[in-house]
């Protein structure tokens, strides 16, 4: 096996000899846990943790809610109900996988941004990264078929603008929704579906997290600097590096143990508040909501979903020149799933040679730019479409596309990147001096 | 590290806005002060039976509470009622019985009748399922600290009535001010010294909206006080787990960092 230098491990006593030689499980968990870590990491690399525990969590109360909820659309919102009131503890194990799927998207936010700063997607990081936004992915769709589960108003209707966006699709659409819907609207068999693949989706998910600790594993942590571990030899990776074990597992499960402070704050005290009143309302096919909107979670490609309006000259081009077969509803799907393949593609859309965004001057400033952008994003998804909001959503989308498929290209080019420190050790020392005696 | 908290700061920023422009709502919601509001509230157990009394007199005739059972009337976190109250309570609604193929009245196990009429919603749930007062300015800050306002909606919905009335199609519409679309179908219930409290508690007919509201919240979260108190056990205890943690990561890490303890 490739990677950093390290020392292995090597059995023994007699008993550990006998199940090395047969299954070499003691040491694949020894090199797991013990893997040379970089030094400087900061404390935006303590979400995979945080990342981990949320699957983890999601899982086991969701396996516990699913001993109590009925799959039925006659039954299922007053079986929710019955684990919010009759259940031992049922409210509160609810309310924890309610605002676990909160935490779990907003820790991946920040991770997914921590990578896109300090250029973890660069080489030799693809596949972790590409692996990461299929679980982004696959995160999503659990997210969603997890919210129609409840059948309130909010569930079903979420769920009928969700599946129609497949309807938008030209030729095949209606045929496709249908297939996914289990009929011609969202019913029984849509329920029983989504619950099927809700209690799936996760275990995939949890197998594709372990390929892309594989993965990183193998290429090595990234780091806030971006340079690479000396591979040298042994002694030259220690320098650079320390144990995961104790160094980086007590810094993360510190941040963890901060972080569900307020996570059970929350929980505790304002379990509904990122929640929606209408989703206390039992599903009804005869009344629409005012306004449906998504969960928190998804308002930024929800907005982008609905910027490309019918009067957008894009839209008008790309309508006139496929002669109509992709009109406006199509073209706000495709921009949706575009927005999120554009960040998929970012490992070889950005052509700087300088990994860390640390050492960038001027992307910096566009990243920053991002960032608002994204928040700007969420919170145009939450309000109705109309102008200003429009034409602001129209904006906010356009710089989405427009860093990653003009502005991170040309930067690479353009841009005179400082000059990031030779070593990690130098790294870390120039932070906190030499260390008073050498690390184990 | 200021860069990295201002990306939390503004990431924070925008779940709480979130949260406050989905809740969008048409009618005027105004504040009102509940006892169960913020971290440390609780529920008045005398306002939960009196807001059962005005719900069991006026709403019954129409509403029903078809998800709350029966029994937990008697529950400490609730109306609290003796448990030969609660018999008695439940005796007074009769269900089909489909082993008897009769009527019996109801047992403590049973559930609250469902509406009476198809046009009046069920009210086990109305307190969570409408957004209240969500200002100041839009901002959410006060659904942040005191709870979605479900309440408050109920009080405002109850005493928001102006006394115009307009006909439409052979139904009669009311002018509520709470209301969205400021025209409601269903008649003012309320009007004030509508019951009699044998504690003596004003019935003005804002004391009755406010009780009324208040058992409604009890109806729709009747696990609130061991949330909360769920709430600042993990609260607490992940906190000293946080500061263990800390201490360790930081006596850890000093050697490699080249520093000196003074633990």
């Amino acid at each position: 096996m490739s990677g950093i230098p390290h020392d292995h491990y090597e059995p023994k006593s007699k008993g550990a000899k006998w199940i090395e030689s047969r299954l070499p499980i003691i040491g694949l968990l020894y090199d797991t846990l013990m893997i040379p870590t970089p030094k400087n990491l900061n404390w935006m690399w303590i979400w995979g943790i945080v990342l981990t525990f949320c699957l983890a969590l999601q899982i086991v109360t969701g396996i516990i809610l699913v001993m109590h909820y009925t799959p039925h659309v006659d039954l299922a919102f007053a079986s929710v109900e019955h684990i919010m009131r009759n259940v031992n503890g049922g409210a509160m194990i609810r309310y924890l996988h309610m605002n676990g799927a909160s935490l779990f998207f907003f820790a991946v936010y920040i991770h997914i941004f921590r990578g896109l700063y300090y250029g973890s997607y660069k080489a030799p990081r693809e596949i972790t990264w590409i692996v990461g936004m299929i679980i982004y992915l696959l995160m999503m769709a659990t997210g969603f078929m997890g919210y129609v589960l409840p059948w309130g108003q909010m569930s079903f209707w979420g769920a009928t603008v969700i599946t129609g966006l497949f309807g938008a699709i030209p030729f095949v659409g209606e045929a496709l929704q249908t297939f996914l819907l289990g009929g011609p609207a969202v019913d029984n068999a849509t329920l029983n579906r989504f619950f099927s693949l809700h209690y799936l989706l996760p275990f995939v998910i949890a197998a594709l997290v372990v390929i892309h600790i594989w993965a990183f594993h193998t290429t090595g942590n990234n780091n806030p600097t971006g340079v690479d571990v000396r591979r040298g030899s042994k002694e030259e990776a220690k320098k650079d590096t320390l144990p995961f074990w104790p160094y980086f597992v007590i810094k993360d499960l510190f941040a963890l143990s901060l972080i569900l402070v307020i996570f059970f704050a929350v929980v505790g005290f304002m379990p509904n508040y990122l929640g929606h009143p209408d989703n206390y309302i039992e599903a009804n096919a005869l009344a629409t909501p005012a306004h449906i909107v998504p969960e928190w979670y998804f308002l930024p490609f929800y907005a982008i979903l609905r910027a490309f309006t019918s009067e957008v000259w894009v839209v008008i081009f790309a309508s006139w020149i496929t002669g109509g077969i992709i009109d406006a509803k199509f073209f706000g799907v495709l921009a949706m799933f575009a927005a999120i393949i554009v960040m998929a593609l970012v490992p070889w859309l950005d052509t700087s040679r300088v990994r860390s965004g640390r050492y960038r001057p001027m992307f910096k400033w566009w990243f920053a730019l991002l960032i608002v952008d994204f928040i700007a994003l969420m919170w145009l998804g939450a309000m109705p479409a109309e102008e200003p909001y429009a034409t602001f959503s129209l904006i906010a989308s356009a710089y989405w596309f427009g860093y990653f498929l003009i502005i991170l290209p040309i930067l690479g080019v353009i841009e005179k990147p400082t000059t990031p420190p030779a070593t990690i050790e130098e790294d870390f020392e120039a932070h906190y001096g030499k260390p008073a005696e050498p690390a184990e | 590290m200021l860069k990295k908290l201002s990306i939390i700061a503004l990431a924070a920023l925008s779940l709480t806005a979130g949260g406050a422009f989905a809740a969008g709502g048409a009618g005027h919601i105004h504040d009102t002060k509940f006892s169960f509001e913020g971290p440390f509230g609780t529920f008045d157990q005398n306002q939960l039976q009196r807001g059962l009394q005005v719900y069991t007199e006026i709403c019954s005739a129409c509403h029903g509470l078809r998800y709350v059972p029966l029994r937990t009337l008697a529950d400490e976190g609730g109306p609290h009622l003796p448990e030969d109250q609660v018999r008695a309570y439940a005796a007074q609604f009769d269900i089909y019985d489909e082993e008897l193929e009769d009527d019996r009245p109801r047992k403590v196990t049973d559930f609250f009748p469902m509406s009476g009429i198809a046009e009046a919603p069920d009210l086990s749930l109305m307190a969570k399922a409408r957004a209240g007062f969500h200002g100041p300015y839009g901002t959410g800050i006060n659904q942040l600290f005191k709870g979605m306002g479900g309440p408050e909606y109920i009080v405002s919905l109850l005493d928001g009535y102006t006394g115009e009335e307009k006909e439409e199609a052979g139904t009669t519409f009311y002018e509520n001010t709470a209301f969205p679309g400021g025209w409601i179908s269903m008649a003012p219930p309320l009007y004030g010294e509508d019951v009699e409290y044998a504690d003596g508690h004003s019935n003005s007919l804002h004391h009755e909206a406010e009780d009324v509201a208040a058992f409604l919240m009890w109806a729709a979260e009747p696990k609130m006080m061991a949330r909360k108190q769920a709430g600042f056990v993990g609260v607490f205890f992940l906190s000293l787990l946080t500061v263990l943690l800390y201490l360790t990561n930081k006596k850890l890490w000093a050697p490699v960092k080249g520093k000196k303890l003074n633990l």
